[in-house]
């Protein structure tokens, strides 16, 4: 019998399946085996508990033993509005005006001690996180104030119910530290997962030697088919810059997952050429300026107009980007996000005008008005090279070009907190660094103490706090969006409350055996290395 | 730099009819360079940092904290004869002023460890007794202290800045002086003149200033000469950890951190020079005080 | 002699708590907050209530005083308390890096003085003449070079000329494995932190070694020895290396100390998860158990060379002793 019609359309269909399963990164089929060696740029992390945490070496060196609900998607991580399911069948629609969200959970998940993972435990972990009993911590608690709670009608469902409907809700679900524990351990002991590591991630716990590495192995019972392909990890704590850089070029290790400066990229590539790949994406991370307003001159608001008309940040960005992990310039808002300012919008706020010795001069204007001409001050400043030391020496020097006489005062990370806290400084650099972009929840850092704990320019302004409120209450993004420039230009320009420099820049170089791994604005998303593969 | 020339005063006041052959400053020196080819060698690198030093403002050919972004990491060359860093700064201008920097930070901890060793270590010595065992308890203690956390305590308290850098670099070196100026110090004691010098009923500081005190004059003077090279790296060290003088204060060991390492393959010069400047300094102190000890050393001195 | 003896010894234990109360002090001086750094220093949002958990976790909001008296008498139990940036009990996380501190230090010191002995010796029976010149500008040379400069160098040295021989760069293993595991590869990474720290200890001891050798040459007994028609291989090794050495030994006591300086930053060169390391980690990260432990550790070591220095001396020098 001759093939006929439908005998092709389900062999079409089949192929069509097929290639939808196989990763996105082209048309090699990914090898099975190998052990990933990669780097972890921090001495050794405080724990491996993600629910505590915030630091990068938590989830670098603990991610791939556990899963999450949702999650950015790995496949296109560049995206700010894509999310995919780990844990859940299917991204759910809001229902109840936009107040509820009902997850499916896979069935067939078990944990990496034998006990099936149901929503159960989901909703137990979620509520740690969101409501964190008596005596434990969660340090994300204020990202879901919107949540009012959690629940798991039957072992395949999970409800949350908000207190409002928000766009920001669905990207602060899928914070990469969100790890789903087991329920029965949370219950008999919420201070266990300090000490321990039990999930049910695509590899298992193999080992760690406190402040030297981490061993993971393959988990043969993952719910994903076919995944993880490799063998197994071994993650070193390398602080220093100098030596991960030498042990890429010395093929001790494959990679590192944080992001290195420009220069290194120009090394590796030059000795290594094509033996080496690079990846690059901006950086949901950003330096900031921060005037204390209890500081005169600092209270009034044409002297910080000032300091921010003398920066000229389309002609640093290009010269910074060179030595520094810098690349674009932004307004408050995440560049790669819809809510991102255009260049056009940009140029209209000060510190972005396209003129610079109009806005130079007119930050002279600015403080002579004020009487603060030649004025003389103090920049507090952390003591990391990348990319804090740069920029800071960059703005003592655009300052320099109105008359200002800047100098650097460099500290040690704990007095450079305390200093930020007590407010014992001028003007400081001040950064923002957020996982998932959330440009709703991330701009915050610009609201007033009062609202936000961690900002630290000692200032309140009721105006700016009702500008704000009104954004995460608007479904509909065109307005959304105006508000969202309006806020801006508030911060950035009317108030100058806190100004912005050159977007952080990720850059990854690594040995090309590496495959099925792609890069995303935050050096916290995408860790569980499930899609990794070795071409050796 | 003064020599200690040994004078009538230093002899016991009971051996004054002993005739002491007398000789120039100058030739003195003579002597001393003519004896000691290494000592001097030394002692003109010493002269030639200590100039650069102190005439930075009119040789250093760039400003040492001028920014140029355009000609970042960039070899030696005609225009920037020790090459430029990765803010384009120019490294030759950096050395010198570093060695205005480095030579404020050897010579102040130097002096103020060494005179407050020695005023710790002679009195100790001489009044002996209890207070000299309270004062080897703490000295014991201020001592055995890891250098690192005094440096960032007092970074982190009072502030970066290079006075108190040199505050938390000579506190460590204080005992150390104290303790080989009271061994000196107790040696001289027990002998018999100064129980004599008692009787005749001359004061305590009489005897201290004329008759101990210059005889600890020796290793005084070659802990001195020690001290600064110690200071020099100590300062060095403490900058690399990120504890010491600050930007963009311009001073060696501060160059030699970060940066440095992260160009350390492709731009060589950032690391190197530095690091150099002060291998040298230290080298030019340490030959010198072996020379001066050598010379001042009675012992070794009719060879 | 014996109540000399129980003096001095009696004056380790005031001279330990000093110590003790000094560094307590010191770290709770220095402004920061070891949970805000937890927490913050990735730039992201943390809870404010989360920061007090932390205090109340760590035994921070309590009284000064109760902090104090249970570090001194948690150290004289021997029992050094939790770490308070990683939950785990100090001792633990010292124990854990222990080995390659320990290895790189004995390391050095066989090496250095492999070195520096039959150097310092041969520069004393050669005095002033080039051979002596040339290891005199060594060994001072090696007092002046700062050590992590000397480790970028050798880091540079072995990637170009293993580059160079080999066509691609060779670089020691950055993950430690212990000796009896793997020698070579263990080796491979110990030698080069081992001889950047040596360098400075043989520097030392050469000098040392030269100028007691120098001393013990003009002794009297040495003259008669050669009157005598001793061979002069013998005269050294029977006679003079001995009393040379004495001075040598004790100066390897005092030398540990800044053994440890030196580790301290030769672990940061070279990236090593030793004790140095871990110190100046827990210093930054304002850890106040594990900096204590640490400081206590070395001050009691230090104390402990010392005393039995001072009893050496006073020993040979029975006009030292104080009644």
């Amino acid at each position: 019998m001759a093939p006929s019609m439908r005998c092709l359309r389900r062999i079409a269909a089949a192929l069509a399946v097929f290639a939808a399963a196989a990763p996105a990164t082209g048309a090699e089929a990914p090898k099975s085996g190998g052990t990933l060696i990669y780097m972890i740029p921090a001495d050794a992390p405080p724990s491996l508990d993600g629910h505590r945490e915030t630091t990068f070496a938590t989830v670098h060196s603990a991610a791939p033993f556990y899963s999450v609900l949702i999650r950015v998607d790995p496949n296109n991580p560049a995206s700010t509005t894509d999310f995919v399911c780990d844990l859940c069948t299917a991204m759910p629609k809001p229902t109840d005006d936009g107040k509820t969200y009902t997850f499916k959970i896979r069935d067939h998940v078990k944990f990496h001690d034998g006990a099936p993972l149901t929503a159960a435990d989901v909703a137990a972990s979620w509520n740690a996180i969101i409501h964190p009993a008596e005596g434990m911590t969660s340090a994300r608690e204020s990202y879901f104030v919107m949540v009012d709670t959690v629940e798991a009608p039957d072992p395949a469902t999970v409800v949350f119910r908000l207190k409002f409907a928000t766009s920001a809700f669905l990207p602060a679900l899928a914070d990469p530290f969100a790890w789903i524990y087991k329920k029965e351990i949370l219950d008999k002991d919420p201070h266990w997962y300090e000490k321990n590591v039990l999930g049910s991630g695509p590899y298992k716990f193999a080992g760690l030697e406190i402040g030297q590495s981490i061993k993971g192995v393959r988990n043969p019972d993952y719910y994903i088919e076919g995944l993880p392909y490799l063998d197994g990890f071994n993650g070193i704590y390398a602080e220093k810059q100098a030596v991960r850089v030498e042990a890429i070029r010395a093929d001790r290790a494959a990679m590192e997952f944080r992001g290195m400066p420009p220069a290194s990229r120009d090394q590796l590539v030059k000795e290594l050429g094509d033996k080496i790949t690079v990846q690059e994406s901006d950086w949901n991370c950003v330096n900031l300026v921060t005037p204390n307003h209890k500081k005169k001159p600092f209270d009034d608001a044409r002297v910080r107009r000032a300091l921010t008309l003398a920066i000229d940040n389309w002609r640093g960005a290009p010269a910074l980007a060179k030595i520094a992990n810098v690349h674009t310039v932004g307004g408050i808002v995440f560049p790669g996000s819809p809510l991102a300012a255009t260049k056009d919008e940009l140029q209209a706020i000060a510190g972005f005008w396209p003129d610079i010795d109009k806005s130079r001069a007119e930050a002279k204007r600015l403080l002579k008005e004020a009487g603060a001409e030649g004025l003389k001050f103090e920049l507090m400043n952390r003591n990391v090279d990348q990319p804090y030391k740069y920029v800071a020496t960059w703005l003592i020097d655009e300052w320099s070009k109105i008359g200002l006489q800047v100098t650097q005062h460099v500290l040690p990370t704990g007095p450079f907190f305390e200093g930020l806290r007590n407010g014992t400084f001028d003007v400081t650099i001040d950064f923002n660094c957020q996982a998932v972009v959330n440009p709703l929840l991330d701009v915050g850092k610009f609201l007033p103490h009062s609202v936000y704990t961690e900002n630290y320019g000692n200032y309140d302004d009721q105006k700016e706090i009702d500008l704000y409120q009104q954004m995460p209450h608007e479904t509909d993004f065109t307005k959304q969006r105006q508000l969202m420039r309006d806020f801006e230009k508030y911060v950035l320009d009317t108030e100058a409350h806190m100004f912005m420099t050159p977007w952080w820049y990720r850059i990854i170089p690594y040995r090309s055996y590496v495959k099925g791994w792609k890069i995303s604005p935050s050096h916290y998303l995408n860790q569980d290395l499930a899609t990794v593969w070795l071409d050796k | 730099m003064t020599i200690a020339a040994p004078d009538s005063r230093a002899i016991p006041a009971i051996l004054d009819d002993v005739p002491e052959i007398r000789r120039s400053f100058l030739r003195r020196a003579w002597i001393f360079c003519r004896r000691q080819p290494l000592g001097t060698f030394g002692m003109v690198i010493v002269v030639i940092i200590a100039i650069a030093g102190l005439s930075a403002d009119w040789i250093a050919p760039y400003s040492p904290t001028a920014n140029d972004f355009a000609a970042m990491t960039e070899a030696p060359s005609w225009a920037h004869w020790l090459g430029t860093d990765q803010f384009g700064r120019d490294q030759l201008s950096r050395i010198i002023y570093g060695a205005r920097t480095a030579l404020i930070v050897g010579f102040s901890c130097a002096i103020v460890a060494s005179v407050a060793g020695l005023v710790l270590g002679v009195g100790s010595a001489y009044f002996g007794g209890r207070l000299d065992l309270y004062l080897q308890g703490v000295l014991d203690i201020v001592m055995a202290f890891p250098l690192i956390i005094m440096a960032l305590a007092v970074v982190s308290i009072f502030g970066t800045g290079v006075h108190n850098v040199i505050v938390a670099i000579t506190i460590p070196l204080i005992p150390r002086c104290a303790r080989v100026v009271r061994s000196s110090a107790l040696s001289i004691r027990e002998v018999p003149y100064i129980d004599a010098a008692r009787a005749c009923g001359f004061g305590h500081r009489r005897i201290i200033l004329r008759h101990m005190v210059p005889n600890v004059m020796a290793p005084f003077l070659i802990l001195l000469t020690a001290f600064v090279g110690q200071a020099i790296l100590a300062e060095a060290s403490l900058s690399y950890l990120g504890l010491g003088v600050q930007e963009p204060v311009p001073a060696w060991g501060l160059m030699l951190q970060g940066g440095a390492e992260e160009y350390a393959s492709t731009a060589p010069w950032i690391a190197i020079f530095p690091g150099l400047a002060i291998a040298l300094t230290v080298f030019g102190f340490s030959l010198f005080g072996d020379a001066l000890r050598d010379a001042l050393d009675p012992k070794l001195r009719d060879r | 002699m014996y109540r000399y003896i129980i003096k001095r010894l009696l004056l380790v234990i005031p001279t330990l708590v000093g110590a003790a109360a000094l560094v307590f002090l010191l770290m709770r001086l220095i402004p920061g907050d070891i949970c805000v750094v937890r927490l913050g220093s990735g730039g992201g949002t943390f809870d404010e209530r989360a920061v007090q958990a932390c205090h109340a976790q760590l035994g921070l909001d309590r009284p000064m005083f109760l902090q104090f008296v249970d570090f001194v008498w948690g150290f004289f139990r021997g029992d050094f308390g939790i770490s308070m940036w990683s939950g785990k009990p100090v001792l633990y996380e010292i124990a854990a890096r222990f080995p390659i501190s320990l290895e790189i230090a004995i390391m050095a010191v066989v090496v250095a003085n492999l070195i520096a002995i039959p150097l310092g010796t041969l520069s004393a029976l050669k005095q002033n003449s080039p051979i002596d010149l040339v290891i005199r500008v060594i060994s001072i040379a090696g007092l002046a070079t700062p050590s992590f400069w000397l480790g970028i160098l050798f880091i540079l040295a072995i990637l170009n000329v293993s580059e160079a021989a080999f066509g691609s760069p060779w670089m020691p293993p950055i993950d430690y494995v212990p000796i009896w595991k793997d020698p070579l590869r263990n080796l491979s990474m110990v030698i080069f932190p081992a001889l950047t720290v040596g360098y400075r200890t043989s520097a030392v001891t050469m000098r040392m070694t030269r100028s007691a050798m120098l001393e013990v040459l003009r002794e009297d007994y040495i003259r008669t020895a050669r009157a005598k028609g001793l061979v002069e291989r013998i005269i050294i090794n029977r006679h003079a290396l001995k009393n040379a050495l004495l001075p040598v030994v004790t100066l390897i006591g005092i030398e540990a100390a800044f053994l440890i300086g030196g580790l301290v930053v030769t672990e940061q060169v070279f990236n090593l998860n030793g004790i140095g390391r871990l110190f100046v980690q827990s210093v930054q990260n304002q850890d106040y158990t594990m900096t204590q432990a640490l400081v206590m550790l070395v001050v009691a070591a230090f104390v402990l060379t010392n005393t039995v220095v001072d009893l050496l001396y006073a020993w040979l020098d029975p006009r030292i002793r104080y009644g």
